[in-house]
């Protein structure tokens, strides 16, 4: 059980100990896993998909639609922003 | 299985000598491999098992063995093998990347040459959120675009008011390394979990003086850590992720197991879920390298990407849902198109060797902050997929970066025990 946590700490500091998924699935065959594996990529081979200059296109729609409402993207003017940096005043 | 498994096989009976038996009971579907030691006096130590096998015990104390059987190639169709199958999925594989790639007719970076170049952003630290004694893991906004949740590695999960710096609330978990945390939809409540294995939900209350800790609710019991959570558009339902490789859909209220995803074969590092107008999806990634969007409802794995090169630290959807970007110890970050079924663009630079850890996009999607172990937040052009800025301040490695839901303002944990909300 030690063993097992250190392993864990080990995961969280270096993210080079990676849990051995073996011991923890469900006991099946290997051939089990193959033919739901061939399952998996006949549905994946199968979907139906857009042509890359039509996504593309999409997306930068939609960031030239949005950008206004962006304030990292764009900026708030100093009149509104409660953030600005703040100018030295003077007492009279 | 009824019958008896040892019927019609010979065997040695030994004390700790492991004879394996080879005989196929049910042809082809059994194969014995019997192991010494019998398992009321002493424990047996696992057998390599040949194959296509998995075993469960049956002590017979008479003999003074243990007999694992193992049911192996069930039922395997005619001219069926494992070799068959391994080719035909090498196919499969093919063909999936001729299919992505006769779609391919242009880059994202080639269509976004016509778009205006960002200007020089302002964004500068505005508040440093101090009190966790150590690494802050993650952090979430809550709605109100106002406070947020943090949890760090010494247990602690805090409330703040990121205006005035307030800590609202404090809750402390028995374990140490809280991985993560949620803020849940209404405000009212914030779910957490780490290397205890579950995740909890804590309902806050508006009175100071009452503990917290004391009304958390176990929600979700994992067999390994609790990497990522998320509450769906309610309060009602949990999403995590494990180091058991599995990410879960909980019911808060009966601690229920709803649904469960299964597909990846390392720890699940984190996962999101796609902005509410387009459906019931979600998107994963882990130390399979492989980044898995799931449907909600059926459990089924729907589309996968595996062009990392190491563990995928991060994952997160595109406002519109329409595509994602994950973070990763390959030192990239990649944005990937839902519908086009294919990565799109990919974020590096030579002069990045540190892995990235955590990603989060702007409001209209445009720009990407990514934060890395290097201690710096590398702001990247979505669309043209060339590096904007450079945000520094932190004094260790970023671990998490979120934009709050206004878009005005980016929190940044990281390992240096402090939060940093950064606005222009």
């Amino acid at each position: 059980m030690q063993e097992l946590s250190w392993i864990r700490e080990g995961r969280c500091n270096s993210r080079c100990v990676k849990t051995e998924m073996t011991s923890r699935m469900p006991s099946s065959s290997s051939v089990t896993q193959a033919r739901q594996l061939v399952r998996q990529l006949r549905m994946e081979a199968n979907i139906r998909r857009i042509r890359v200059s039509k996504a593309s296109s999409d997306l930068m729609r939609y960031c030239g639609e949005q950008a206004k409402y962006d304030p990292l993207l764009m900026g708030i003017p100093a009149s509104e922003n409660p953030f600005r940096d703040k100018k030295p005043c003077t007492v009279l | 299985m009824s019958q008896d498994p040892l019927e019609g096989c010979r065997i040695s009976a030994g004390k700790k000598s492991a004879v394996s038996l080879g005989k196929a009971l049910h042809p082809p579907n059994l194969l014995v491999v019997v192991e010494g030691t019998c398992g009321a006096c002493v424990a047996a130590s696992p057998v390599s098992a040949p194959e296509g096998s998995c075993s469960y015990n049956v002590a017979h104390h008479h003999l003074c063995v243990c007999v694992r059987v193992c049911m192996a190639w069930q039922g395997l169709q005619k001219g069926e093998t494992l070799a068959s199958l391994k080719q035909e999925s090498e196919n499969l594989r093919r063909k999936l990347e001729e299919e992505r790639g006769k779609l391919t007719d242009v880059e994202l970076h080639q269509v976004a040459e016509k778009v205006e170049t960002v200007a020089a952003l302002s964004i500068k630290t505005r508040r440093v959120l101090k009190g966790h004694g150590n690494k802050v893991l993650s952090m979430d906004w809550c709605k109100d675009k106002r406070r947020l949740v943090s949890s760090s590695q010494d247990g602690k999960v805090i409330v703040w008011d990121a205006f005035t710096l307030n800590k609202e609330h404090g809750i402390t978990l028995p374990c140490t390394w809280v991985m993560a945390c949620a803020y849940a939809p209404s405000g009212c409540a914030v779910a957490c979990g780490g290397l205890d294995n579950k995740c909890s939900v804590v309902p806050l209350s508006l009175d100071r003086n009452e503990n917290v800790t004391a009304k958390k609710k176990s929600v979700a019991m994992h067999t390994n850590y609790v990497s990522g959570c998320s509450f769906t558009n309610s309060d009602m339902q949990l999403l995590t992720s494990s180091g058991d490789g599995t990410c879960a859909l909980w019911d808060v209220e009966s601690g229920q197991l709803l649904q469960s995803f299964h597909g990846h074969t390392a720890d699940v590092l984190s996962l999101d879920l796609a902005p509410s107008e387009t459906g019931n999806t979600f998107v994963s990634g882990g130390c399979d390298m492989k980044a898995n969007v799931w449907d909600m409802r059926s459990g089924q794995n729907i589309q996968s990407f595996d062009n990392h090169q190491s563990d995928i630290n991060c994952v997160k959807y595109y406002p519109s849902g329409d595509a994602f970007a994950s973070a990763s110890d390959d030192a990239t970050c990649r944005f990937y198109d839902l519908r086009a079924d294919r990565e799109v663009a990919v974020y590096q630079k030579d002069s990045i060797i540190f892995g990235a850890s955590s990603v989060d996009f702007s409001l209209s999607g445009r720009l990407l902050f990514a934060g890395y172990n290097d201690y710096t937040i590398n702001v990247w052009d979505v669309l043209k997929g060339t590096r904007v800025s450079v945000l520094f301040g932190h004094e260790n490695r970023v671990s998490r970066v979120r934009v709050s839901p206004d878009g005005t303002a980016l929190c940044s944990a990281s390992w240096d025990n402090t939060l940093r909300v950064s606005r222009t």
